[in-house]
C-alpha cells in the first residue's frame, strides 16, 4: 500500500449529504474486477446521463476539477453498502483524500486499507472550504497527515482521524503481515476458546445436513 | 466487585485476542459468511497463494446475483452466470460449504444464517455485506466488512477493530397493532439521522423491543447500519432460545443446555454505562414510510413531505429540494396522495415468513392496483409460504411469486425498477438509483407495501386491517 504523508492538489467540492457508495459506484458495476477500470465509472450516474454524456453541472466534470485528487464532501460520505469498489473507484480515478464532516464506518475502514485518507472536519469547516473552492476553483489544498491540517489559501483547518488509521496510512502497513506476527496468540486463543465455548463451532457438515 | 458491563463489552472481550497499545484489537471471528460478491477477496487470496484458515467456520451462499424470476436452471445473462459459477469454484477450491443455487437451503445470507442456526448468541460474525448487522438480533456481534477485510478473515479467521462507542436505543411501551420492527427502526433513524449511530455498537432495549418476535428483531438490527451503526444487537432471551432450538446447525442436547446457560449471561448488567443513550416512546410510533433518498427521510404515513421553502437552514433546504426533485414529489404533498407504480416485497430486511404473512393478511381477497414482485428471503421460506397458501394470495392479488435472492433490493441480478417509476418496497435503502437508474423507492413494512398495492398510492394499513376484524 502507498504511504500517505502530505498531499498538495486540486480539490473538488461535492456538496451532497449522505453521498452513499451506491452513488460512488452503482451496483451494476460490482461484477467488474478492479483491472477492468472501475475508476472510469466513479460517480457514473451523477457524472453522466443515460446516454453516457457528461453532465456539465457535476463538479468533477468542471474543467478546474477534472484532475482533482481531493474531494470535499458533506456529512455521512460513503454511507451504505460495504462495497470496497467505492474506494477502488475513487483511488483509481486519482482521488487520494476525501474531506467531510463524517463518513460511513465501513467506507472509512475500506479507505485506510487502500491508502485513501478520510479527513474529518466540522460541518462549518467543510462549508467554508467548499465556499473557498467555489470562489477559487484552481486553489490547491495541502493536506498534511503528520500535522493533521488542511491548508486552504491563507487558512489552516485541523482535521480528525482515528490515530490508528493515521499511523497505518503514514506507514503503509499491511494488516496480514501484522496479524501473522501474532500467530501463536491466535492459536492459543482458539484452543482456550474451544474449551470455553464448545457450542461455538458448528457440528453439522454439508453431508450430514 | 466487578464493574457492570454492557452486552457490547461482554461480546467484545470474549473475542479479543490481542489489544495493541494504540487501542486496536485483534478479534476472533466465529462465523464468516461469503457470497458471489466476495470474489475480490478470493482474488487477493490467490495472489498471495494463501489458503482459507478455517473453512469449517466459513459459509457461502449464492444470493446477490441469482435470478429471482423465471428459470434458475439456465442463467441467460453470461456475466451473472459467471458470478454464480465463480462462488461455486472459489468455495469448492477452498473446502467451504456453499448454499448454492440448487441447494434447498439457498436464500439471502442474512436470512439463511439465523434460519440454519449458524447464527447464535455470543458469536462474532462478519460478512462482506453491510447488512450483516442483522445477526445481532440473536445476541451476536455482527458487522459488515470490505473486501480487504474479507481477505484478512479468510486468511487468519481474525479481524483488527477498534472498540466502538456503546449506544443504547430504548423503546418502551406497547406499540399499536400493525406496527413492527420496520416502523420502529425507521422511526429511530428519522430521530437520530443516517449517521446518528456512526462509530457505535447499538444495543436495542426496552419493552417494545422485547415484545418483537425474533424476525421483527432481525428487521430492526438489519437496518441499524442505516443509522450508521457498526452493529446492532438485542440481548438473547427465551424467545431467542426457542427460535434456535432444533435448527440444523444449532447445538443439540446437553451442548444446547450449556450454551443457553452461557447465552443467558449475555445481558447488560444493571448500572452499566453507555457512551450514548436514546429513548423513544413506542406507543406513539405510527406506520412509517420514507419520502426521500436516505432512510432518515422518514415520516409517519399521515404526514406530508417537507417544503424546502419553509426550511430556514439553507443547506437543509438544498438537501430537501434535491431529494424531492429526484423523487418527483411536490413540496408539502401529503404522503397518502403519492401514487405508486409497482411494489416489491423481499430482501434481507423483510422477506421472512412473518413478513410474507403480514403482507398476505392485507392482500387476501383484494387486488393489487399495480404490478409487483414477491421474492421470499430463502428457499425454505418460499416452501413454507407455499404450504400455508400465501403464494396463492399473492398471485390472486396480481403479484408475481418469485424465487429467493437479493433481487430488486439492489437490482444486480437484473430485477430493476424502471427509470422514473415509483416503487413501494420492503427493502432497506431508498438511495438514488438503488433499485435501478432513476428508480424512486419508498421504504416501508410488508403490511404497508401491501396497503400501497391495493390502494395504488401510499396508504395507512391500519384501516385496511381494521376492516378485517369488523
Amino acid at each position: 500500500m502507498d504511504k500517505f504523508t502530505t498531499l498538495t492538489a486540486l480539490a473538488c467540492p461535492i456538496n451532497q449529504a449522505n453521498l452513499n457508495t451506491d452513488q460512488i459506484v452503482p451496483a451494476r458495476y460490482l461484477k467488474w474486477t478492479r483491472a477492468m477500470g472501475i475508476g472510469k465509472v466513479l460517480f457514473q450516474d451523477l457524472r453522466f446521463d443515460a446516454a453516457g454524456n457528461e453532465k456539465p453541472d457535476f463538479p468533477l466534470n468542471r474543467p478546474a476539477w477534472r484532475n482533482a485528487k481531493i474531494v470535499v464532501g458533506a456529512r455521512n460520505f460513503g454511507c451504505g453498502s460495504s462495497r470496497e469498489a467505492a474506494v477502488y473507484a475513487l483511488y483509481d480515478h486519482g482521488i487520494r483524500c476525501v474531506i467531510a464532516p463524517s463518513f460511513g464506518d465501513i467506507f472509512s475502514g475500506n479507505a485506510v486499507q487502500n491508502g485513501l485518507l478520510t479527513a474529518i472536519v466540522t460541518d462549518d469547516e467543510a462549508a467554508k472550504i467548499m465556499a473557498t473552492l467555489a470562489r477559487t476553483p484552481d486553489l490547491p489544498l495541502t493536506v498534511d497527515l503528520e500535522q493533521q491540517t488542511i491548508v486552504c489559501g491563507n487558512k489552516s483547518y485541523p482535521f480528525a482521524i482515528d490515530p490508528v488509521r493515521r499511523m497505518r496510512l503514514i506507514n503503509g502497513w499491511d494488516d496480514i503481515a501484522l496479524t501473522e506476527s501474532f500467530r501463536d496468540r491466535v492459536a492459543a486463543f482458539r484452543a482456550d476458546d474451544a474449551a470455553r465455548r464448545p457450542w461455538a463451532v458448528p457440528k453439522v457438515s454439508m453431508t450430514d445436513a | 466487585m466487578k464493574e457492570p458491563q454492557t452486552l457490547v463489552d461482554k461480546l467484545w472481550s470474549a473475542h479479543e485476542i490481542v489489544r495493541r497499545d494504540d487501542g486496536e484489537s485483534l478479534l476472533w471471528v466465529d462465523r464468516h459468511y461469503v457470497h458471489e460478491g466476495s470474489f475480490h477477496a478470493f482474488g487477493k487470496l490467490a495472489e498471495r497463494g494463501a489458503r482459507v484458515a478455517e473453512p469449517g467456520l466459513t459459509f457461502a451462499v449464492a444470493d446477490h446475483y441469482v435470478p429471482t424470476r423465471g428459470s434458475r436452471e439456465d442463467i441467460a445473462n453470461p456475466e451473472i452466470a459467471r458470478m454464480v459459477r465463480q462462488v461455486e469454484e472459489n468455495t469448492a477450491r477452498n473446502g467451504i460449504s456453499l448454499f448454492g443455487l440448487r441447494d434447498p437451503r439457498q436464500g439471502i445470507v442474512h436470512v439463511v444464517g439465523p434460519e440454519q442456526g449458524l447464527t447464535l448468541p455470543g458469536l462474532l460474525i462478519v460478512c462482506g455485506d453491510s447488512h450483516t448487522s442483522t445477526h445481532g438480533a440473536l445476541g451476536a456481534y455482527a458487522f459488515g466488512i470490505g473486501a480487504s477485510e474479507v481477505a484478512h478473515v479468510l486468511m487468519t479467521q481474525t479481524i483488527w477493530q477498534k472498540k466502538p462507542k456503546r449506544m443504547r436505543v430504548t423503546v418502551d411501551g406497547r406499540t399499536a397493532p400493525g406496527i413492527g420492527g420496520k416502523d420502529i427502526v425507521l422511526a429511530v433513524i428519522a430521530e437520530i439521522g443516517a449517521d446518528g449511530a456512526t462509530g457505535c455498537a447499538v444495543e436495542f432495549a426496552g419493552s417494545a423491543i422485547r415484545a418483537l418476535s425474533i424476525e421483527g428483531r432481525l428487521t430492526l438490527c438489519n437496518m441499524s447500519i442505516e443509522a450508521g451503526a457498526r452493529c446492532g444487537m438485542v440481548a438473547p432471551d427465551e424467545a431467542t432460545f426457542a427460535y434456535l432450538s432444533g435448527r440444523p446447525y444449532a447445538p443439540t442436547g446437553a451442548d444446547f443446555d450449556r450454551a443457553v446457560a452461557q447465552w443467558s449471561a449475555l445481558a447488560t448488567d444493571d448500572g452499566a454505562s453507555f457512551d450514548r443513550e436514546v429513548a423513544l416512546d413506542g406507543t406513539t410510533i405510527a406506520p412509517v414510510v420514507t419520502w426521500g433518498t436516505s432512510p432518515e427521510d422518514a415520516l409517519p404515513i399521515d404526514a406530508s413531505v417537507p417544503d424546502p421553502a419553509r426550511e430556514p437552514d439553507e443547506m437543509r433546504a438544498k438537501y430537501l429540494r434535491e431529494a424531492l426533485d429526484y423523487m418527483g414529489i411536490a413540496p408539502g404533498k401529503r404522503l397518502t396522495d403519492i401514487a405508486v407504480d409497482r411494489v416489491f416485497i423481499g430482501s434481507c430486511t423483510n422477506a421472512r415468513i412473518e413478513d410474507l404473512r403480514a403482507a398476505a393478511a392485507v392482500l387476501a381477497g383484494r387486488t393489487s392496483k399495480v404490478p409487483g414482485l414477491v421474492s421470499p428471503g430463502s428457499t425454505p421460506v418460499k416452501r413454507q409460504a407455499e404450504q400455508e397458501g400465501l403464494d396463492r394470495i399473492f398471485r390472486d392479488a396480481g403479484l408475481e411469486w418469485g424465487e429467493s435472492g437479493c433481487s430488486m433490493c439492489v437490482g444486480i441480478n437484473g430485477d430493476l425498477v424502471a427509470s422514473g417509476e415509483r416503487c413501494a418496497s420492503t427493502t432497506n435503502r431508498n438511495f438514488r438509483g438503488r433499485q435501478g437508474p432513476g428508480a424512486r423507492t419508498h421504504l416501508m413494512s410488508p403490511a404497508m407495501v401491501a396497503a400501497a398495492a391495493v390502494s395504488g398510492h401510499l396508504a395507512d394499513v391500519r384501516p385496511l386491517l381494521a376492516e378485517r376484524t369488523t
